[in-house]
């Protein structure tokens, strides 16, 4: 029998749970516990310069590895820095556990020092949080809140512990609890067979099929099962936003990615549709339009973990509650040795969405000349081109997160990081920190904008301690380029307060911290550039590229229209 | 329509939270909750009413679901149930209206729990439509007070909301 403080627990269970490294920051409240990673190697902590960074670092980890992040920081200010990536990661379904330090039992509920009720303050934005109450229950509390936050749909998971619950002096047995079991949780393992072969029939029925596959097929790594169903049927796919990855981008069914920013052709399809296959994916606003002229042929088969995700926004047909791989396995060995019902329906599809690609082909965006300013598409272009596509890609908020979006295409799930659900600027960079210290041999771009770099920027000095070599392309309009694209079309091109005025010198910025920093001002400059920031595959590289602060994102979809209502560019319209 | 939703919850701390916390995060309504702890101390039951079409309803009911300490739940109003809630009323008991008071007590079959010289408290429990009857017919006379305890439900015949 072994005795452990409750700190030493924690460290303890950290090793035994195979957590190799944690994201966190000091403070009184979690003194104990720091003092009990000191006293040992295995579990790694990366001290980063803001908590808010120490979540999307353990949210970007986890995103890349399909794991959960871990995050440690002390009570009050420390807890409430952490709160928007606690959002961010309930958002995006991602898996996540964030020890809170906490003031001493006796104390809560005293406006103590640095007390906050995080409990509380994240309760609509955590999937499941505990507070310890004694320290002998810290290993299973530990192992709940790591098997909530992986299992069922993904989410984040707080732990509050009272600085009295880690008190060196108080030693109670440690046992790492295998398993656990929570009587009122027992998400599905598989889904209803009926449904399913309902579901199958209605696949082979279809005349203008497509699938509409969400970031429920990259956590749930049904990417593989997912392509072969794909193939096997030969129905054209889009993604979400958050999907991208989940369906090779450069296969030919595949018509990127769909919604307010989606391309053309899959917007198009979604509404001229006879049959939806939704799987892992939740009909977001920013996917559907207005609901009410959604797909108005379709019926609609919608797969997912999460029931509450089903008919929440448009009515499914066929629901089916389920984890996408069992889901898609088994309609797999359903249609084994079945044929199309109508077989010369799809060949038909397939020229009219063929010809809604070649409409738009070559019209996306207009290149820039030799010695004009870059575009921001063909600096994606080029990066994607310079990394073969195989790099891991994260991303800010605004212009520049679509058009990487639209113009890095993605062949594998996992790679494309981006703060979907809520849109957080400031995630990429710390995101992208988390991920290469954990690939530390692959490529990781962070695409981000001047205004969003800002906003996490103090974390070039985590950087410099831990020697973490992204690649950082700073696509700089020198304005809030979404917002004014906003106030362009909303606005009457009132840029209320879009316009970053007094922008740093990002060069000087940079090598303050002792990193380099290209400039990049126009076109012919770009080449030699990307040829020396990726030269080193651990060398942090700023890249601080002018781009042409007039380019709007399109395809966009009209505000209160339905899938194909868009504007094409600035001239052009569905 | 109006429904009534009783829920086995974890008798934890904080759990209460969670429930009342997920009806105003998505804009549903409660209108009257009732919750105190069964034969088993390591569960409360809830019951809340609350008013919803279909789809509403089925969203309150899936994401009760969801939180962790949900550990079961029954919409009561899909089947054969029964209804109940208390209420203690102080209304104005003075000359003429004190037999008033005290007839209309006994129509409803209501008792009169304490008395002062002015004051009748009267304890009646039914249906919320009863108990709101009540309050309607005391009304002119004078109604001081009220307190109800929302409702509570159990369905009707060998169904069972259980672990
Ligand atoms: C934390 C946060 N605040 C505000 C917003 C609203 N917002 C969305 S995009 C955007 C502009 C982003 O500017 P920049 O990072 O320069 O990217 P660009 O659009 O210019 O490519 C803003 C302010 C947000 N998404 N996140
Ligand atoms: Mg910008």
């Amino acid at each position: 029998m072994e005795l452990l403080s409750g700190a030493d627990m924690i460290a303890r269970f950290l090793q035994d749970e195979g957590i190799e490294r944690i994201y966190g920051y000091p403070g009184g409240a979690a003194l104990h516990i720091y003092d009990a990673l000191f006293r040992q190697d295995k579990v790694k902590h990366i001290l980063v310069r803001h908590e808010q960074a120490a979540t999307h670092a353990a949210d970007g980890y986890a995103r890349a590895s399909g794991k959960p992040g871990t995050v440690l920081v002390t009570s009050g200010p420390g807890a409430t820095n952490a709160v928007t990536g606690i959002a961010t990661a309930y958002m995006d379904s991602i898996p996540m556990v964030v020890l809170c330090g906490q003031v001493a039992s006796h104390l809560i509920g005293e406006d103590a020092f640095q007390e906050t009720d995080i409990v509380g303050v994240t309760r609509p934005i955590v999937k499941h949080s505990f507070a310890i109450k004694h320290p002998s229950e810290i290993p299973e509390v530990l192992k709940k809140a790591y098997y909530l936050a992986a299992t069922g749909r993904p989410g984040p998971v707080v732990v509050d512990i009272p600085k009295d619950m880690t008190a060196p002096t108080e030693r109670y047995e440690y046992v790492y609890p295998k398993k656990v079991k929570i009587r009122s949780y027992n998400p599905v393992t598989r889904g209803h067979s009926g449904q399913i072969k309902k579901a199958v029939d209605m696949m082979l029925k279809a005349r203008r099929p497509v699938f509409y596959t969400g970031g429920g097929i990259v956590t749930s790594g049904a990417s593989e099962n997912l392509t072969a169903l794909v193939k096997r049927l030969g129905f054209p796919i889009t993604t979400t936003l958050m999907g991208i990855g989940s369906y090779p981008q450069t296969d030919a069914q595949s018509l990127g990615w769909l919604g307010m920013h989606g391309s053309y052709e899959s917007n198009m399809a979604m509404h001229h549709a006879d049959l939806i296959v939704a799987i892992g994916a939740r009909f977001d606003d920013r996917v559907t339009n207005n609901t009410s002229k959604f797909c108005p042929t379709a019926k609609i088969v919608h797969v997912d973990i999460d029931p509450s995700s089903i008919s929440k926004t448009v009515r499914a047909d066929v629901p089916i509650v389920g984890p996408a791989d069992s889901v898609i396995n088994e309609m797999i060995s359903l249609l084994q040795g079945r044929e199309m019902a109508n077989a010369e329906a799809l060949p038909e599809w397939w020229t009219t969405i063929d010809g809604w690609r070649a409409e738009r082909e070559g019209k996306l965006y207009e290149a820039s000349q030799p010695g004009e300013r870059l575009k921001p598409q063909e600096v994606i272009e080029a990066v994607y081109h310079i990394t073969r596509g195989e790099a891991f890609v994260t991303t800010d908020v605004g212009q520049h997160q679509m058009f990487a979006a639209q113009y890095y295409k993605f062949d594998k799930p996992n790679r494309w990081i981006t703060s979907g659900g809520l849109g957080t600027m400031g995630f990429g960079f710390p995101a992208a920190m988390g991920i290469k210290q954990n690939f530390p041999d692959d490529v990781v771009v962070c695409f981000t904008g001047e205004g969003s770099f800002q906003m996490m920027m103090q974390e070039l000095s985590t950087c410099k301690q831990f020697g973490t070599g992204v690649k950082i392309i700073n696509l700089n309009n020198g304005t809030l380029g979404m917002v004014r694209q906003w106030q362009d079309l909303n606005y009457k091109s009132r840029h209320a307060h879009s316009y970053v005025e007094s922008l740093p010198d990002f060069q000087k910025l940079i090598e303050a911290y002792g990193f380099t920093a290209l400039k990049v001002e126009h076109h012919d400059e770009l080449d030699a550039a990307l040829e020396r920031t990726f030269a080193d595959n651990d060398e942090l590289v700023f890249l601080d590229i002018d781009v042409d602060p007039r380019e709007h994102v399109y395809p966009m979809q009209v505000p209160l229209g339905a899938m194909r209502d868009m504007l094409l560019s600035k001239t052009e319209r569905t | 329509m109006r429904h009534i939703i009783s829920i086995l919850l974890e008798n934890e701390p904080g759990a209460l939270s969670r429930v009342v916390g997920l009806f105003s995060q998505r804009n549903f309504n409660i209108e009257t909750l009732n919750v105190a702890p069964t034969e088993d101390p390591s569960l409360s039951r809830l019951t809340v009413t609350t008013e919803g079409d279909d789809r509403v309803i089925e969203q309150i009911t899936k994401h009760l679901n969801k939180l962790i300490d949900v550990v079961k739940l029954v919409d009561l109003t899909e089947g054969n149930h029964i209804e109940r809630e208390l209420m203690l009323v102080k209304v104005k008991a003075l000359g003429a209206s004190r037999d008033e008071v005290k007839r209309t007590v006994d129509i409803f079959r209501a008792q009169i729990v304490d008395v002062t010289p002015s004051v009748y408290t009267v304890q009646i429990t039914g249906d919320a439509g009863k108990l709101d009857a009540f309050v309607q017919a005391m009304a002119p006379i004078g109604i001081l007070e009220v307190a109800r305890t929302g409702v509570s439900g159990i369905s009707r015949g060998d169904k069972i909301l259980s672990l």
